[in-house]
């Protein structure tokens, strides 16, 4: 992926930033220009905590190109506190001890390198849930 | 609105065609459904793809196609809906007849999948999902179904083998078909034993990578006999959508697109889902085929993994499913897949498909297309005519 499309991202990739709905006050990541419930169109930003619990997950065996050297790496859906779902890898943890439930934190990790010469990609991951 | 009919089928078998090119594929399938309609001609064509571009370097395939299948100068125009894409050329081609702008039009899916190394394939096939939030996480088209499977056995207690039933009865069904991809049966034992590709799914979970071209002629109903010794109603061909990211659903175990796509066509063909013969489901993994089972209202939330171990999803069973083998058994041409389907359904409809799979007297076939994980879905519900 080219640098602007990523420097673009960089609220999102580092601090999980989405948006609230000023008239029914539903959050959205990733941002949303129309709210998908009211279908309001004053949206704020809003900053998720970054804590949350494991919806489900898959361990990945096969890799997509530029992932390979990772494998076998989990990938999870994480339900949010605040009632929205996102889409992560769990990281300072190995695959079979994670389990549907669990409690999980955001942290920014390296997402994959674009080659040798290419850009380092950082990004949200979630970790078993460390701070009380 | 007028009613349309189906008056010529085409395909091609769905093989690794090393030896043949995008456009070959194509005119193959297309020159078939004209000669079975009888036709020299036509008024417009859609081609349904998905990938030509990024995997081939070749886009603008309707004014390309037209020229070469001998339809120089009419109407042409490609339509992309990710692995809906072919379904969703056919919804382009009902509407252009239905209205009446067009008499006669015909509707191609083409994809050719094996031009670049295993590992652009699987990246591309991920563009299907939302590249920013889905795919930048390392998450293959696999891996997005997988996360779909684990909850569900989760939430529902289904055991990973029992999802055999699904590739087996694909399977069973495909050696007959000579169009298919995997001739050959597979048993419980040997998807026990498959290579894991992304926890929960496995190898024989998922559809293979393929090539191949499917074609329909789609005619008004009145003119149909015309074409045809055995034309086909479509009773309906409807569309219905859901968030491309899966993390986007509220229940991601509840296929919305395939719920609004299945009652919008439902309703316009005026049936219930039980009156449906034959279901070719968009199976290109397990899971899937189950979630559209229930989706489609034709099991239970959490059902759908018994009725196919209970044998209903069989050609004698109470609703069959990937009767020529699915996506799985057949193959999944990606953005020719849709239209395989749908001859599939004209052939049980006409009662030709293979003796061993022919499902008897079949009113209605029922194909239904999907793009991503469910965010486009073609339903199209097809009736037998008579004269
Ligand atoms: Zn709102």
């Amino acid at each position: 992926m080219d640098i602007p499309r990523n420097w673009r991202l960089r609220d999102q990739r580092y601090r999980l930033q989405g948006t609230k709905c000023t008239s029914c006050g539903e959050r959205h990541f990733p941002p949303r220009q129309v709210c998908p419930r009211c279908k309001g169109r004053a949206l704020e930003p809003y900053v998720f905590k970054g804590r949350g619990t494991v919806y489900s997950y898959t361990v990945v065996y096969q890799a997509p190109e530029g992932y390979e050297d990772y494998v076998p790496y989990v990938v999870a859906l994480v339900d949010l506190e605040e009632g929205v779902r996102v889409t992560a890898q769990l990281t300072d943890i190995s695959p079979d001890e994670v389990s549907i439930g669990m409690p999980v934190e955001m942290v920014v990790r390296k997402l994959y390198e674009e080659g040798d010469q290419g850009i380092i990609l950082y990004g949200y991951k979630f970790r078993p849930l460390l701070t009380p | 609105m007028r009613d349309v009919a189906i008056v010529g089928i085409g395909q091609t078998p769905v093989r690794e065609h090393w030896d043949r090119g995008l456009r070959d594929l194509a005119v193959e399938a297309i020159l078939a459904a004209m000669d079975d309609a009888h036709i020299r001609r036509a008024d417009a064509l859609f081609v349904g793809n998905m990938l030509s571009g990024t995997l081939g370097f070749q886009e603008h395939l309707g004014a390309l196609i037209a020229e070469y299948a001998g339809l120089e100068g009419i109407e042409a125009v490609k339509v992309e809906a990710a692995c809906g894409s072919a379904a969703a050329a056919l919804r382009q081609a009902v509407l252009a007849v239905q209205s009446g702008q067009v008499d006669v039009a015909i509707a191609v899916g083409v994809e050719k999948l094996t031009e670049l190394a295993s590992k652009c394939t699987t990246n591309a096939l991920a563009m299907a999902a939302d590249a920013d939030y889905e795919a930048v996480m390392g998450l293959s088209f696999v891996a997005i179904n997988a996360l779909l499977m684990r909850r569900y056995m989760y939430e529902y207690r289904v055991n990973k083998e029992d999802f055999a039933a699904f590739t087996v009865n694909a399977h069973a069904n495909a050696q007959h078909n000579p169009f298919a991809m995997f001739r050959m049966p597979i048993t419980r034992e040997q998807y026990a034993a498959a290579k894991m590709i992304a926890d929960p799914i496995n190898l024989l979970d998922s559809s293979p990578v393929s090539d191949g071209a499917a074609a329909v002629v789609v005619a008004a109903a009145d003119k149909a006999w015309e074409f045809s010794e055995a034309p086909v109603r479509v009773a309906a061909c409807e569309v219905g959508t859901d968030t491309v990211a899966l993390d986007n659903r509220e229940n991601p175990l509840w296929l919305k697109g395939v719920e609004r796509s299945a009652r919008r066509a439902y309703q316009k063909a005026g049936i219930s889902p039980q009156e449906i013969g034959v279901y070719e489901v968009h199976d290109a993994f397990s899971i899937m085929a189950a979630l559209s089972l229930e989706a489609s209202g034709l099991a239970e939330p959490g059902t759908a993994v018994r009725l196919a171990n209970e044998g209903e999803i069989t050609p004698q069973g109470r609703i069959p499913i990937a009767t020529m083998g699915g996506l799985k058994g057949r193959g999944h041409p990606v953005g020719a897949t849709g239209l395989y389907q749908v001859v599939e359904c004209v052939l049980q409809l006409r009662g030709q498909a293979p003796a061993a799979v022919q499902v008897p007297d079949v009113q209605y076939a029922m194909a239904q297309n999907i793009g991503g994980s469910g965010a486009t879905v073609i339903t199209t519900i097809l009736e037998r005519l008579t004269k």
